[in-house]
């Protein structure tokens, strides 16, 4: 059974449509990158996705593991496994980040954590990322550098371990060696089930992480699937190439 | 025998200024003269200047406006209030009174038994006598006082006489005349010179129904080079069928010297909480005001600090909390009157549901006070369409060579902040409070740990079911 199934989904904000009919669908282990132009509607795809109040769904569904999370809270659908790493995360003043990570690991898994496990587990990805350890103890994003935020985020999907992470433009703005380390975690979550859905204008992520599929949004809906080499001819020919044909 | 004993009794009359006792009961009632000042001061055996203060009071409050430009006063009744109601008296009152949102704050709190029954007035002692005990002899070797100022007036009239009135005269305003009429109760501390007293001293261990009474004075003096860190009040709510609460406290740190006084104000939604906090701060003192108030109808409450020596220091930190039906009206005054000397004022706030708070602050900076450095900074964060926040801050700055930065600002609790929290799994309460608790993380982290875990809970508890 797919893990994210996207059916004929249509959105708006306020009056104004934004997708006019998304469908994709992602199976457990699969990892797809969506690319497309500035305004065809990435983000729109992840924050409704991940269920933000002011995205209206007007026609389709989402389901997860077969079940519509339409109805969802966002809570609701982060306890089914869904996680979304903000293209700009907020900060959250006063609350440290390992105290945020305990929390909503708790509320996930409905179990105590235990401390010094959970210590060890975050200093660890922390690590991993080339963050240092002090991190787990600053607030939360507050006075990250925009980095350090998109890394963050990247820590933060490893520690609550979601089936279905959706990268909004996690890539964008970080130098090379912030991009591997990056790549790196995203990499490390692959087990066969973990999948992924890269939303992302340049190719160059996927160097690092290699997607099954890559699909290009234009204007609202996917116009076009395949496999990796479809980001290559994105990279040479631009997103004209596919508006023309579409 | 017998003309000895009737010379006793003359001589009675002559020095405390009373009728014989024995043809005298004292009775609670309503509303406030000049014979119930007098049965106060009498139940309380207090020297005759001590009862001459209270009868000036009461005169300075009868003439004294009431103030009108800060918070809604008018349903406040001076002829329905008690003024002075023994221990005794207050018995009686049961526990199917205590209204169940106390109850209720009791249990999730986790207090236990014999205190909620305290907190909620149905018991007129708590004494954590242990600790109290063990405590009281470290203090007594280090030759420090801490007392109920009842007792201070008895014991120790020389300090009382020398410093009480002086920080807030009862001309001031006209709840401070009140208390200084009808006070009972409250804290008496001295520290030696040079005593760094290692423990905060909390009101909390020698608690009784006096201490949580309604017209409070608390005195405190630090001597030269000594430190002492007092708190006052729990984060438990404090149920009184009192409407009117009118402390006093003053604060006197001489050269050198620094006092932390830590208050957290959770008082019944039904009481008028309008308290006077000054200091005075000599040469190279230092106060600092922690200053929180959850709960009552009504606040209004402005730490003062009065830097009257080169050097002075000045550390004022409040946090307010409204919810439907409160109005919350703090913030801080300071005075520079001496050069070199540096104050800091930090109010946070919270409304939800209507509850409305205000930030009104006074910066005063005295010609001559060359030097000296002042810093503001209010924020106020608003849950709801009907809840208000307000910002008064008044400058009076009669120096130029001075450094004066005032910060404001204020956010209604981003949908945005909420909806990143809640993908990470946490609920719309959950989130709230994590946002709210990290809000008044700089004033949670200035509290001896007991009461911050407490104070996180109850914010827990009081931002449940409010809308974002």
């Amino acid at each position: 059974m797919p893990v994210l199934e996207i059916r004929d989904l249509h959105t708006q904000v306020g009056d104004e449509p934004i997708l006019k009919g998304v469908s994709l669908t992602i199976n457990p282990g699969e990892f797809h990158a969506i690319m497309g132009p500035n305004g065809s509607g990435k983000s729109t795809l992840a924050y409704t996705l991940m269920g933000h109040p002011h995205y209206e769904v007007t026609a389709g569904d989402v389901l997860v593991d077969g079940e519509s999370i339409l109805e969802l809270e966002p809570n609701e659908r982060a306890q089914k496994g869904v996680f979304l790493a903000f293209q700009y995360p907020h900060e959250i003043p006063g609350v440290g980040m390992s105290d945020f990570l305990r929390t909503a690991r708790a509320s996930l898994t409905g179990e105590e954590v235990d401390i010094l496990e959970f210590h060890d587990e975050l200093e660890g990805r922390l690590k991993q990322i080339h963050m240092d350890p002090s991190f787990a103890t600053r607030a939360l994003n507050e006075g990250f550098s925009g980095g350090e935020k998109k890394k963050a985020e990247m820590v933060q999907m490893a520690i609550l371990k979601p089936r279905i992470a959706i990268l909004d433009e996690t890539d964008s703005g970080l130098d090379v060696d912030a991009l591997k380390a990056v790549a790196e975690v995203v990499n490390s979550m692959r087990d066969g089930k973990f999948s992924s859905l890269i939303i992302t204008h340049y190719k160059r992520i996927l160097n690092y992480v290699r997607p099954d599929f890559v699909h290009i949004m234009v204007d609202g809906r996917i116009v076009r699937s395949g496999g990796p080499e479809l980001a290559d001819q994105v990279e040479e020919l631009g997103y004209e190439w596919v508006r023309a044909e579409a | 025998m017998a003309s000895e004993l009737q010379d006793l009794h003359a001589d009675y009359e002559k020095r405390w200024g009373f009728r014989d006792p024995t043809d005298y009961v004292f009775k609670a009632r309503k509303g406030l003269d000049e014979e119930i000042v007098k049965e106060i001061s009498w139940l309380k055996q207090e020297p005759e200047w001590m009862t001459q203060i209270r009868l000036r009071a009461l005169e300075v409050f009868r003439k004294k406006p009431m103030p009108n430009w800060g918070a809604d006063l008018s349903e406040l009744n001076f002829d329905e209030i008690y003024y002075y109601m023994r221990p005794t008296d207050r018995k009686g009152r049961s526990w199917d009174e205590v209204p169940e949102y106390i109850k209720k704050t009791f249990e999730r709190l986790g207090i236990p038994e014999a205190e909620r029954k305290f907190l909620a007035g149905v018991s007129a002692q708590y004494e954590s006598e242990v600790v109290y005990h063990s405590m009281k002899e470290e203090l007594a070797r280090q030759g420090v006082i801490f007392c109920d100022t009842d007792t201070a007036v008895r014991e120790y009239p020389e300090l009382v006489q020398k410093w009480f009135g002086k920080v807030v005269p009862m001309a001031d305003n006209k709840f401070a005349a009140l208390n200084t009429a009808v006070w009972s109760g409250g804290s008496f501390i001295y520290v030696p010179p040079g005593v760094q007293v290692e423990i905060p001293l909390q009101a909390y261990f020698r608690i009784n129904a006096e201490n949580v009474g309604q017209f409070e004075r608390t005195l405190i003096i630090a001597d030269e080079g000594s430190f002492v860190h007092y708190v006052e009040g729990c984060t438990a709510p404090i149920y009184s069928t009192d409407s009117l609460h009118s402390a006093v406290v003053e604060l006197v740190a001489l050269k050198d010297s620094r006092i932390r006084y830590t208050t957290i104000q959770n008082w019944s939604k039904n009481v008028y909480n309008l308290v006077t906090k000054r200091a005075i701060a000599y040469e190279g003192a230092t106060v600092e005001w922690v200053d929180g108030n959850i709960g009552s109808k009504v606040t209004m409450k402005y730490p003062s600090v009065y830097m009257v020596g080169r050097g002075a220091r000045a550390d004022i930190l409040s946090i307010a909390f409204a919810g439907a039906g409160q109005h919350q009206d703090a913030g801080g005054k300071v005075v520079h009157a001496a050069p070199d000397t540096r104050s800091k004022i930090v109010s946070k706030s919270i409304s939800k549901d209507g509850g409305r708070t205000t930030y009104r602050g006074l910066v005063e900076v005295q010609k001559g006070a060359v030097g000296s450095t002042c810093r503001v900074e209010c924020d106020a964060l608003m849950f709801g369409a009907t809840s208000r926040s307000d910002t008064y801050p008044y400058m009076e700055i009669n120096e130029d060579n001075v450094t004066i930065e005032h910060e404001a600002s204020v956010s209604k609790v981003g949908e945005e902040q909420l909806f990143y929290l809640m993908s990470r799994g946490l609920d719309e309460d959950e989130a709230i409070s994590m946002v709210v608790n990290g809000f008044i993380e700089p004033f949670t982290k200035e509290l001896p740990m007991e009461y911050a875990v407490e104070m996180n809970r109850l914010i827990q508890l009081e931002m449940e079911g409010s809308v974002g």
